[in-house]
């Protein structure tokens, strides 16, 4: 059984990882593209981060600097496939193998850095609410709603109309006098900003910074949008934006909290990963799933009906 | 109005697939104009559409729109002075967003793309009151995702949304190629109501050629790449279908239905 700390542990990391799958959601939903620069955006933003608090800057701006240098990583990315006509997909790879140099350089050639020293926005919060014990809580659950907030604002703003048309229509887009490459450079370095934001508060929660913590990332973030979307299709056909927003934040906190049961069941920590894909997977081919269920069931219970039955 | 001159489009230049599309084409049209364009496939008309439009750029040649030369703009850059219809209904609108979305971003065309709220109140209104021309209920669909709308719906959607902000030039690619007969009839009774706006001209491609005569003021006929035929006035009024056929001899299974 999973102690209480251990789910408030999970909700807490949930939250933090939301921010990231909003990011996700934003490339892959909104402007439908499976941007993999992800993987190397959120260490970017955990380098950025960790490094600039570790030399003293105030860890809220270095949050800031962490969402501008993912931001950086989005925009070469979608550069690569608007002006040098490279796959999104592979230029999406290209920037994130890059990228792992650059966060080696970042982190002073080190593979990880620790902030035991430094401050953090989390220390910060918890030394100056003194007898709070979840101030982690605390601290991530604002920034999310900050940022859902800000973010569901953005969308219905006229820059965000123009980026959603986008994913949905380059065409319609080019022909109402819009830039549309300009959008998907707008799109995909947003979604990388919240990608490295995310990393950035990743690092200063658990106190450090690591190369390899990216390794799969995208795949969580896609896991956490997919569960969140399913559950509340589940409820509504057509669920409002600000909803679909939420229901992002609430697939990361599940995915983390199926993530904690399973390893405290007995799960070695090393299959995670294996999960996670296995969990994306289904949840990818829930559409050919359910035809083959159909099928199978239609063609083991089906009677004729009485039209073919006269036939 | 818009003046094109010594238009030409090679594609695959060099290789086996050659196709010259366009040849030195010459074409003036005049404020007011509805000019419907006919021709088989591979005459040259979509190409014609897509360089006016910047989808392709030209090879030579230039295109003057109200003395303005546009031959090198970028696409999304043309789009603030032509309207476009696709043939393709899925093509016009962005299917995940509301119909007054939708409207919202072909309203602020030419307007600047900031923090603004997506859509006012005023211009919610304004939708309101300007969709129910189409006469198809969409006024009170407002907040309903396209996705959710006919061909025929989304195609008139997509002609409105093309007049909203007063374009100079309006584009038709065989808009009603996809949609019934009903439903077709329909919008072209919408194209012919707001082509009627005597500062735009329009130019509508469509394989039926009974529509390319009965509406409109002036036809043209592309066949290799040049423009076969430029018919307006008596001329225009005293042609037939079946003169038309005879005089060019139009082997298009396609274009003889009606």
């Amino acid at each position: 059984m999973m102690s209480f700390s251990a789910v408030i542990g999970s909700v807490e990391l949930g939250l933090i990882y939301a921010i990231l799958a909003l990011g996700v959601f934003l490339s892959y939903r909104t402007l439908n593209t499976a941007d993999l620069t992800v993987d190397g955006s959120v260490v970017t933003g955990a380098a950025v981060s960790a490094m600039l608090c570790s030399i003293g800057v105030h860890p809220l701006a270095s949050l800031l600097v962490a969402f501008a240098a993912g931001a950086c990583a989005g925009a070469i990315t979608s550069l690569l496939n608007i002006k040098l006509k490279i796959e999104p997909l592979l230029s999406g790879i290209l920037v994130m193998l890059g990228l792992y140099s650059i966060n080696m350089h970042i982190m002073g050639n080190r593979a990880n850095l620790a902030l035991l020293k430094s401050p953090t926005l989390y220390k910060i919060v918890e030394s100056a609410l003194p007898g709070f014990d979840h101030s982690a809580l605390l601290v991530s659950g604002l920034f999310l709603a900050i940022i859902v907030i800000g973010f569901y604002l953005f969308l219905n703003t006229r820059l965000g109309y123009c980026l959603r048309a986008t994913g949905d229509n380059e065409y319609m887009v080019r022909a109402s006098g819009i830039n549309s490459n300009a959008m998907k450079i707008l799109g995909l370095a947003m979604a990388n900003g919240f990608v490295g934001l995310a990393g950035g508060l990743l690092a200063q929660y658990q106190s450090y910074a690591e190369i390899g913590m990216g390794t799969g990332i995208v795949v969580i973030g896609l896991a956490s949008v997919i569960i969140g979307e399913t559950i509340f299709e589940f409820f509504a056909k057509s669920i409002p934006l600000l909803l679909r927003l939420v229901a992002v934040c609430v697939g990361s906190v599940l995915y983390r909290l199926a993530i904690a049961f399973a390893i405290s069941a007995g799960m070695p920590a090393n299959d995670m990963k294996l999960i996670s894909a296995l969990i994306v997977t289904v949840a990818l081919s829930v559409g050919p799933l359910k035809a083959w269920g159909r099928q199978l069931l239609g063609s083991a219970f089906s009677k004729p009906s009485g039209k073919e039955a006269r036939q | 109005m818009i003046r094109i001159q010594h238009l030409s489009k090679t594609f695959n230049p060099g290789t086996i697939n050659e196709k010259p599309a366009l040849q030195d084409i010459d074409l003036e049209l005049n404020r007011g104009d509805f000019v419907t364009v006919i021709g088989g496939n591979g005459a040259g008309k979509s190409t014609l559409m897509n360089c006016i439009s910047g989808v392709i750029p030209a090879d030579c040649g230039t295109i003057l729109l109200d003395g303005k030369d546009i031959t090198r703009l970028p696409e999304h850059k043309r789009s603030l002075y032509i309207g476009r219809v696709f043939q393709d209904p899925l093509k016009g609108t962005a299917f995940d967003m509301t119909i007054e979305q939708n409207l919202a971003i072909a309203f602020a065309k030419g307007k600047s793309h900031g923090f603004q709220p997506g859509i006012s109140k005023k211009e919610r209104e304004l939708f309101r009151e300007k969709l129910a021309l189409l006469d198809m209920g969409l006024e009170d669909r407002m907040t309903q995702k396209v996705s959710l709308l006919s061909g025929g719906q989304r195609q008139a959607l997509t002609l409105f949304m093309a007049i909203l902000v007063k374009p100079v030039l309006l584009l038709l690619d065989e808009h009603t190629a996809a949609l019934d007969p009903a439903t077709a009839k329909k919008v072209l009774e919408l194209t012919d109501l707001f082509a009627e706006s005597p500062d735009m001209c329009t130019l509508m491609i469509t394989h039926n050629m009974s529509d390319a005569l009965s509406h409109g003021n002036r036809t043209i006929l592309m066949n290799d790449g040049r423009i076969a035929m430029d018919i307006c006035g008596e001329e225009r009024d005293a042609m037939t279908v079946e003169s038309l056929i005879e005089a060019f001899d139009i082997k298009n299974d396609r274009m003889l239905l009606k």
